[in-house]
């Protein structure tokens, strides 16, 4: 009974359409929101504020681009890191060469991702599948070499060694972890709003119906190239969006080893953790997998006192891949399903059906 | 020009040789796929692991022979836990949930071999000189042609053991058509785990051959990375197209590794090299030189 929808009625088109359409959805997501916008701020200190959430919002921006790649289009991506490091890199470029505002340069690096992005889905067109996937590893492994070895793209450093020059936006400068915090939390929430609209609307429908079933999608009249290919470019946009956060508001000084392997399989992992296909996924497995090492660390840190550095780190490797397949074997659906049940015993309660 | 000319052999014949330890790697993974249709990404922490214990193991003071038994149980043993445990309860998920629990598989054995026998890389003599051949106009690694004839014997073995015995038989009809198999009554665990048991073991000799290269560590498991392109050249589900594959990547890249450099001063080519050149060719075949078609119906 928390959660009612009787009396609720939408009147108009507009109504019914928009995006929360039960009353408590809405007070929940604004609460959710002056929380993060007001509260966190203000309470938080600056280890909070910098090491976990501002790191976890800029994940969740990269999750919520390969979820929309792979939850809502069905192409699987291992080289998303790589875009990530195109994002980083491009701010960077702009931002240094060209002293373009911050938020243009946040744009504009989005922008050189997308066309990265477009550039690497081309084979989408005839490979298919795990096929693709693999190839997708050629565009981080292309990415990372590209950076290391040609010293134009980090302004002749060697490496690819970057430091980020200070932002400053309309007269306020983004400085303190509290700074860094909000602009990173301005950024992803338009991005995750364009995202869930994008998903509703006849573009998200197309992807998902080739993601079902491509050949099926085909036949009703979905043109599976150009959504196909909008997907990777809209993909990789979010990815270089979070890369460039990642490198301004979290990292400061950047090497391409940030941007590895590893971190695609993070995000794949967040992705899939949180659920695949929906918004508020992306979201609660970048959390899970932002939080996880911290929480293993403080438990650990607990029962022992010392010399266990090394073994901290395998149990670490231990406990997340466990957890990865726990999940997948309990719930198959990720996170996102757990609170969809959520809301369907608060539907009832308190009675049972 | 004469010299030129060796020295092309020698940089070909060497990238050949490692293509064969390529395909080492890259046969595991067809192997899975051919019998289960899981893309195992744990392939290389499973090089890893058996490499890390058999090395423990050796070093112990144990005959070599008796530790590459014991590493062999151990394999086996654990691709029927792995069998039990990860992937009978996710039988008929799709094959994306079925890859990310082998991404979780690969955390959890590189975090488990690690934390059993320590972090510091082990080296590993077998008594094979890496030193080249005498009496030829190119140098030729003793251990690099040791390698490759490892492998060759592996892939012959593999290749009458699916053809020539029940047991391999009984695989193919599997990966045929899971229901048809498990109508004629070919029990489909009973095949699983034996699969995962000699991918383990092809893990085990991979883990070995890179070891001696590479030294036994962390490493270890990057191989993969090659190994995947090699995969998707030769084909997901052909033990040929993985060898074949494996030789074409060994052999270009080593070339187009040292020409570049000598010519444009590029290096570090041989990162990515495999995968454009597998990109390229799937451009034009997209199931890899060797793979089954897929064909889809609606």
């Amino acid at each position: 009974m928390i959660f009612r929808e009787n009396g609720q009625y939408a009147a108009t088109y507009a109504k019914d359409m928009r995006i929360f359409r039960l009353r408590e959805d809405r007070v929940a997501v604004a609460v959710l929101l002056v929380v993060a916008f007001v509260v966190v701020p203000l309470v938080a200190n600056d280890y909070w504020l910098s090491s976990i959430f501002t790191l976890f919002l800029i994940f969740s921006l990269a999750a919520l681009g390969l979820n929309l790649l792979t939850g809502y289009c069905g192409q699987l991506s291992l080289g998303h890191a790589a875009f990530m490091a195109v994002g980083a890199y491009a701010a960077f470029n702009f931002a240094v060469r060209l002293e373009t505002p911050v938020l243009f340069n946040f744009i504009g690096a989005g922008l050189v991702t997308a066309a990265a992005g477009f550039v690497f889905a081309l084979p989408s067109l005839r490979i298919k599948g795990f096929y693709l996937a693999v190839t997708t590893l050629s565009a981080q492994f292309f990415i990372e070499w590209l950076f290391v070895s040609f010293s134009w793209f980090s302004a002749g450093s060697m490496m690819g060694a970057i430091d980020t020059p200070p932002m400053r936006i309309l007269g306020w400068a983004v400085e303190t972890p509290r700074d860094k915090y909000l602009l990173t939390l301005g950024v992803v929430t338009v991005l995750a709003l364009l995202a869930k609209n994008l998903t509703r609307g006849e573009i998200g429908r197309s992807w998902m119906a080739i993601r079902d079933l491509d050949v099926a999608a085909e036949i009703m009249g979905v043109r599976l190239f150009p959504y196909k290919l909008l997907a990777f470019a809209v993909s990789s946009f979010y990815a270089g969006v979070a890369g460039a956060l990642y490198a301004f508001c979290y990292l400061g000084s950047v090497e391409v080893t940030a941007f590895e392997l590893a971190l695609s399989f993070r995000l794949l992992g967040m992705v899939i953790i949180g659920g695949l296909g929906t918004i508020m996924g992306s979201f609660l497995g970048a959390g899970f997998i932002v939080l996880l090492p911290i929480f293993i660390s403080i438990t650990v840190a607990a029962f022992a006192t010392r010399g266990l550095t090394d073994f901290l780190s395998n149990l670490e490797l231990i406990v997340f891949g466990g957890l990865i397949i726990f999940f997948l074997i309990v719930e198959p659906y990720g996170l996102a399903r757990l609170w969809h049940t959520t809301k369907e015993k608060l539907r009832l309660w308190p009675f049972p059906y | 020009m004469v010299d030129e000319f060796w020295f092309a052999m020698e940089v070909l014949i060497s990238g050949l040789l490692q293509g064969f330890m390529y395909s080492l790697v890259a046969i595991g993974f067809v192997l899975i796929i051919k019998s289960s249709g899981v893309f195992n990404f744990a392939q290389g922490s499973m090089c890893l692991f058996a490499a890390l214990g058999f090395v423990s193991f050796w070093e112990a003071g144990l005959n070599f022979w008796v530790a590459l038994g014991l590493a062999l149980v151990m394999m086996i043993v654990l691709a029927v836990v792995i069998e039990r445990v990860v992937l009978r309860p996710l039988v008929a998920r799709p094959p994306l949930i079925l890859f990310m629990a082998t991404i979780g598989l690969a955390f959890l054995l590189e975090g488990l071999a690690q934390a059993l026998w320590g972090t510091q890389p082990h080296g590993l003599e077998l008594g094979i000189p890496d030193s080249p051949l005498e009496g030829l106009p190119v140098d030729i690694s003793q251990f690099e042609l040791f390698a490759a004839a490892i492998s060759l014997l592996l892939v012959l073995a593999l290749v009458i053991f699916f053809h020539r015995t029940r047991v391999g038989r009984a695989l193919r009809a599997v990966s045929d058509d899971h229901e048809a198999a498990m109508s004629v009554g070919i029990s489909l665990q009973m095949m699983w785990g034996i699969t995962w048991a000699i991918a383990g073991g092809v893990a085990l000799v991979a883990g070995i051959m890179w070891g001696t290269r590479l030294g036994v560590q962390y490493s270890l498991t990057l191989i993969v990375l090659k190994a995947l392109a090699v995969l998707i050249l030769g084909g997901f589900n052909s033990i040929t197209g993985a060898v074949v594959a494996g030789l074409i990547i060994g052999g270009s890249e080593k070339l187009v590794e040292v020409y570049l450099n000598i010519i444009f001063g590029i290096g570090g080519v041989e990162s990515f090299f495999a995968y454009a050149l597998a990109m390229f060719v799937l451009l034009f075949r997209p199931y890899g030189l060797f793979g089954d078609e897929i064909i889809d119906r609606v």
